[in-house]
Formats: C-alpha cells, sequence, structure tokens
C-alpha cells in the first residue's frame, strides 16, 4: 500500500461520455497489485512529486475508491462510469496532470484450481475488475512477431473462462473485444434486448448447466450479486463478489465501510473485501 | 540558522514532537496506516475509543459525505479492552511517540473499570470520551455540568496518568463544561468531538446513516470548533488539543493562534494520511518566516483589541 502522485498517461471516453478508460504511471503500484484490489484516488489535481503542493481541494473531500482494471508494466488502469460530482470532476482530469492515489488496496479475488470451470459475471462497470481477473487467469498473448492463436487453439493452452456481461442497453456492454483477446467465451445479455439475449444476465445464468466443479466470479450491482449468490448457492457452487459501499480511509481504519456478514456480525469492505466469500454476506 | 522548536509539552507530563496530534477513530489501533503514516513522526497519537466489552457498531450505512464534511455513524465499533491490550496496543507502544487510549463507558462503573485496566500499562495518558449517553439518566455526559465534573473527578481519584477530557461540541455553552472538567481534575481539554448531524435521501424518504442521527467532522465544522477552542482558551488555563475540520498547515495555524497547544487531525487522515507531514513542514516554515522560533510563542497569540 503506497500513497503516490501518479501521473495521467490518458483518461479517455469510452462509447459514449459516461465511461472512461483512466491510465495513471504508478509503477510501485503496478508491481504489486492483485485482481479485485482497488485504488483510492482524490479526483482534484495535485502538484507534480517534486512540488509542495498540498492537496487542500474541499470538493470533493473524501478519495473515491475504483477497481483496478489492469496493469499494464508501469501503468495501472482503472475504469469508471460518470456517477456523481466526484467522478465528474475525474472525467475532465487531462494528460500530464497528477492525482494522489492509495493503493492497491483491499484483498481480492482468490485465483482458482486447476480445472476449475470459470465463469464471470459482471454487471455494467463491473467488468472493471474482473477484466484485471481474466488476465491473471488466461494471459494474454504476448504482442509482436507473431499472430496469436485463434480460437480453440489458443484455448487449449491456457485456462478457459466463460464471461457474462450484462447491462441495461447495448451501450453498457463494455470490454467485449479484451475479454475475446483473452480467448474468453463471452455472453452477453442486454434489458432493452439491444445486444445478445434480452433479459438479466442472472436468467442468462440460469440457462448454464452449472456444476459444483464450477466457479463464479461477479461484480455489479448489488441486486445482480444477491440473485447470483442464489444461484450458486442452489448449485452448490464456490461464488465470490465484488462488494461496494462508501468508505472513509479504505485501509480498515474507520470502520465505516461495513456491510453484513453471519459470523462476525460486520466486515469491512475496504479492508476484509471488497471480495467475500458470497455464502459470508448476509444479503 | 536558528532551530525551530516545534517541540510542545501537554500539562506535567506529556511531551510532543512537534504539536500535530492523530485524533480517536480516525487512525483505528494505528496498524492499519502502516505503510502510509510514519508514527514517529507525529506528535501524538488517541487510540480509537475502547469499551469495556467488544463493540460491533451501527447499522450501515455509516458514512455520507457532505457539503465539506463528513457524516459518520461508526457506533464506537471498537474490539474492547481485552484484545485492545493484547493485540494493538504492543504494536503501537514500538513508537517514540506518545499513546493516548480513549475510552467510554456506560455509566462511570465502566470507565472506572477501563482505567484500572489502564493504569497497569505503559501509556502517555487517558483521554475520556464523554460523548457518549449515561443511560440511566438519559443524558450525554459532555452535556451536563455536573455529570462532567462527577465523572471526571471519579476517574481523577483512580488514576496518576495524565487525564484528557474530550469535549463535545453539541452544547451551548462549551466554556462551562471545560471548567468542570478543569475543576474536577483533568490535565489537558480536547476539543472538540463531531457535531450532531444527520442526512435525508429525498428519493427513498430514508435517512441517509443506519444509525439516523451521527456525527459531523471535516472543513465544515472548522470555523465552529475554532471559535470554541478560543473561547475554551480564555476560560481556562489547561493545555488543549484543537481539532475539527484541520486539513492544512494554516487550518492548523489558526487553532494555535486561537489558543490550542497542539492540533487534532481526524477526517484529515482519510482525505491525506500524508497531511501530518505537510503541517509539520509548513510549520517549521511559518516560524521562520515569521522569526518567531518556537511554535509556543504562538498558543493563543490572537491579536485582539
Ligand atoms: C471497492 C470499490 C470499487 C469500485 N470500483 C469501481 C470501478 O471500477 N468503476 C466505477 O465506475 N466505479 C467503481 N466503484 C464505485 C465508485 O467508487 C463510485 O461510483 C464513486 O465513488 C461515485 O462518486 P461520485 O462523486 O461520482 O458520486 P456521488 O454519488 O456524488 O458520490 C457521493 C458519495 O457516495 C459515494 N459513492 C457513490 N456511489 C458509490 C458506490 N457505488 N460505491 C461506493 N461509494 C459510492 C462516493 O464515494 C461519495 O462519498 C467502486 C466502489 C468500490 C467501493
Ligand atoms: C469516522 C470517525 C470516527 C470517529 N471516532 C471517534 C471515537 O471513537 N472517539 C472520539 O473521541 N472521537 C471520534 N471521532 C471524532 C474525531 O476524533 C474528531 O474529534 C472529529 O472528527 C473532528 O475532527 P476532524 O474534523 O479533524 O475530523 C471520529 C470521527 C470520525 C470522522
Ligand atoms: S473505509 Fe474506513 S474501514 Fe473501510
Amino acid at each position: 500500500m503506497l500513497q503516490i502522485k501518479a501521473e495521467i498517461i490518458e483518461n479517455r471516453e469510452l462509447l459514449s461520455a459516461i465511461y472512461y478508460r483512466l491510465s495513471l504511471k504508478a509503477e510501485k503500484i503496478a508491481r504489486v497489485s492483485k485482481p479485485g484490489q482497488f485504488l483510492h484516488i482524490k479526483v482534484n489535481p495535485v502538484g507534480p512529486p517534486v512540488s509542495h503542493g498540498v492537496n487542500q481541494e474541499i470538493f470533493p473531500l473524501l478519495r473515491r475508491p475504483f477497481s483496478i482494471h489492469r496493469v499494464k508494466r508501469q501503468n495501472v488502469d482503472i475504469l469508471y462510469r460518470v456517477r456523481g460530482k466526484g467522478t465528474e470532476i475525474l472525467s475532465q482530469r487531462k494528460k500530464g496532470q497528477y492525482l494522489d492515489v492509495i493503493g492497491p488496496l483491499g484483498k481480492g479475488y482468490k485465483l482458482p484450481d486447476k480445472g476449475a470451470k470459470i465463469i464471470l459475471v459482471a454487471g455494467g462497470i463491473g467488468v472493471a475488475s474482473l477484466y484485471f481477473l481474466a488476465e491473471k487467469i488466461a494471459p494474454p498473448p504476448i504482442s509482436g512477431g507473431f499472430t496469436p492463436l485463434e480460437g480453440e487453439d489458443r484455448r487449449r493452452g491456457v485456462t478457459h473462462f466463460t464471461i457474462l456481461i450484462g447491462g441495461k442497453k447495448a451501450e453498457n456492454i463494455l470490454c467485449r473485444d479484451e475479454f475475446e483477446r483473452l480467448g474468453g467465451e463471452i455472453k452477453v445479455s442486454t434489458e432493452d434486448g439491444s445486444l445478445g439475449r434480452k433479459g438479466l444476465v442472472t436468467d442468462l445464468l440460469s440457462t448454464f448447466n452449472l456444476k459444483p466443479s464450477s466457479v463464479i466470479y461477479a461484480c455489479g450491482p448489488m441486486e445482480m450479486l444477491k440473485k447470483i449468490a442464489e444461484i450458486a448457492r442452489s448449485h452448490r457452487i464456490f461464488c465470490q463478489v465484488s462488494l461496494e459501499e462508501h468508505m472513509a480511509c479504505g485501509v480498515g481504519a474507520c470502520r465505516g465501510c461495513v456491510i453484513r456478514v453471519k459470523r462476525e456480525r460486520y466486515k469491512r469492505v475496504c479492508k476484509d473485501g471488497p471480495v467475500f466469500n458470497s455464502e459470508e454476506i448476509i444479503w | 540558522m536558528k532551530k525551530i522548536n516545534l517541540k510542545v509539552k501537554l500539562g506535567q507530563r506529556i511531551i510532543l514532537k512537534n504539536p500535530v496530534v492523530l485524533e480517536s477513530g480516525c487512525f483505528g489501533y494505528g496498524e492499519e496506516y502502516r505503510d502510509l503514516i510514519d508514527i514517529n513522526r507525529v506528535g501524538a497519537i488517541v487510540t480509537k475509543t475502547i469499551t469495556l466489552k467488544p463493540r460491533a457498531g451501527n447499522l450501515p450505512p455509516r458514512l455520507v459525505e457532505t457539503a465539506a464534511g463528513l457524516l459518520n455513524s461508526i457506533g464506537l465499533a471498537n474490539v474492547g479492552i481485552e484484545l485492545f491490550l493484547k493485540e494493538k496496543l504492543p504494536y503501537l507502544k514500538k513508537f517514540s511517540t506518545p499513546v493516548i487510549v480513549s475510552i467510554a463507558g456506560e455509566g462511570s462503573e465502566e470507565y472506572l473499570k477501563l482505567v484500572q485496566i489502564l493504569n497497569k500499562e505503559k501509556i502517555a495518558g487517558i483521554e475520556l470520551n464523554i460523548s457518549c449517553p449515561n443511560i440511566k439518566k438519559n443524558l450525554v455526559i459532555a452535556q451536563d455540568e455536573v455529570e462532567t465534573f462527577n465523572l471526571v473527578k471519579a476517574v481523577r481519584k483512580k488514576t496518576e496518568l495524565p487525564l484528557l477530557v474530550k469535549l463535545s461540541p453539541n452544547v451551548t455553552d462549551i466554556t462551562r463544561i471545560a471548567k468542570s472538567a478543569e475543576k474536577a481534575g483533568a490535565d489537558i481539554l480536547s476539543l472538540v468531538n463531531t457535531f450532531s448531524a444527520m442526512g435525508i435521501d429525498s428519493e427513498t424518504g430514508s435517512p441517509r446513516l443506519g444509525g439516523v442521527v451521527g456525527g459531523l467532522s471535516g472543513p465544515a465544522i472548522k470555523p465552529i470548533a475554532l471559535r470554541m477552542v478560543w473561547q475554551v482558551r480564555k476560560a481556562t488555563s489547561l493545555p488543549i488539543i484543537g481539532a475539527g475540520g484541520i486539513l492544512s498547515c494554516n487550518d492548523a495555524l489558526e487553532f494555535i493562534i486561537a489558543g490550542a497547544n497542539a492540533v487534532g487531525l481526524g477526517t484529515a487522515i482519510f482525505v491525506n494520511p500524508h497531511a501530518y507531514q505537510e503541517i509539520i513542514t509548513g510549520l517549521k516554515k511559518y516560524l521562520f518566516r515569521k522569526a518567531i522560533y518556537d511554535v509556543n510563542e504562538l498558543v493563543g497569540s490572537l491579536h485582539e483589541n
């Protein structure tokens, strides 16, 4: 865990102006990040590392948590959706500016055992952390020099995974190409039927032949995760979910970001999570 | 170059390398910030408030950001004194920085039990968090002069350790409570705790906090906290740790000039864990620029006509 001033390499709008990908130069964070972990970002710009510029911007006051989406050499990316004022301010940040970042934080996904049938389920922006996980499960082909193997050929060499991506409309379905490049099997559902199957991503999951050897990793809205937890439970499948709560410290100190769990009563999303076994949560 | 003195003494026995204190509840048990804050460099730390029994805390949601502020309803979630002594305090004792243990109880018996347990420990002091209700009498200790006096007096009799009393701002006249604490034998005053406050989600018509009413902290409360420190400075001669919305060195300077001997960082730790370092550096620069050289000379130096 480090607090650094990270240079913005890119802050690019995807599709429509609601989603952005932010690339930060943060070598020390990049080196130790694991899928499911997050960054705690002060969205107001700061001076470069050598300056004594203190971040005294009081609007917004608190940092904002974002899952680590991708790590590429010294860069760490996040993928975010503009929701309120904080993310709007973040979307206005420009290449070359610096951001005050703490990370990597939290406990990430537990990687699957060999031979497990891996199913990732993403709702909307939930693809953000699942992409990093997919990269760890099925490392991307080494670029340059040769054309990576395609389709089945490629899949034979690496761990196979299926990803279900759900959203309201076609424009809410992100990262399809990226998952494709990793050799994943991709299924899409939209509530209005503008892309893939019409309906909820949980309905899509129900159509699957789920076996106890399957593992589910899910990230998305709470109602979606709740349904997935039920499905996993009825099929006795190991399922991990990534949760969200409002945060202050992000490091486990303030006890503000708790969710209700069966044993200890409360757990901190920032420190004990954000990834939990679906079985421990009181939904 | 003349040397700058940042060292401050709070009462007879607590000596701080510099006047920056990390406030109760915002620094957890210290270990959480292991990678981000060098405890050896801060003036003192106050632990999360500890109770006799472990407390799970309030129903979530427990945090809401408001205009320049943070609303919280943590509900004194803590591991309880037994686990605290076994698992949390040993880590904090490794540093050269004074560790002040904040405690709270339901009724004075619990406070006294906690004090007796802590008397055996090598700690720099005990801070009484009196912003908790006295269940029997249905009032908050910190809101009542007599209750405050009685509790502080009872604790004073039972301990030789430096005794800090943390005042609540949710009162009509904070100086009266401050004087009660002083008369009853407090060594140091800590102020302020959070302001009683709430938020509502107009879409759902529900309170934003699980506990409905919580406490407001951060820059939003700074001018009020500053006024209270100034008032208490004039009303008592006890050393003061002033807190409430301090983020920057300039904020810290305002509190010191108003009369705080040391300044507390709460919400600032969340916003910027490095804030302590930036404030310490800023203080040195300011003192040098003003040719004051000793931070103690600045305490309560407000020019009034
Ligand atoms: C562990 C974790 C990982 C996340 N990863 C991503 C990600 O990869 N991409 C992405 O787009 N979003 C992610 N989020 C959600 C993101 O943090 C919120 O969308 C963002 O904080 C909203 O800020 P705002 O100022 O724009 O919205 P506002 O609604 O104006 O924010 C007001 C307050 O609510 C909090 N808040 C609002 N929505 C959420 C939420 N869903 N979860 C937690 N706090 C919230 C804010 O932090 C702030 O304190 C993640 C949240 C958590 C907890
Ligand atoms: C999340 C949170 C938890 C807190 N917990 C405690 C506590 O356990 N005991 C206590 O005396 N004060 C507690 N406080 C109050 C702070 O110590 C401090 O007095 C107050 O927040 C005002 O300072 P600030 O504006 O710098 O945060 C808490 C404050 C916050 C924000
Ligand atoms: S945000 Fe402070 S404990 Fe999680």
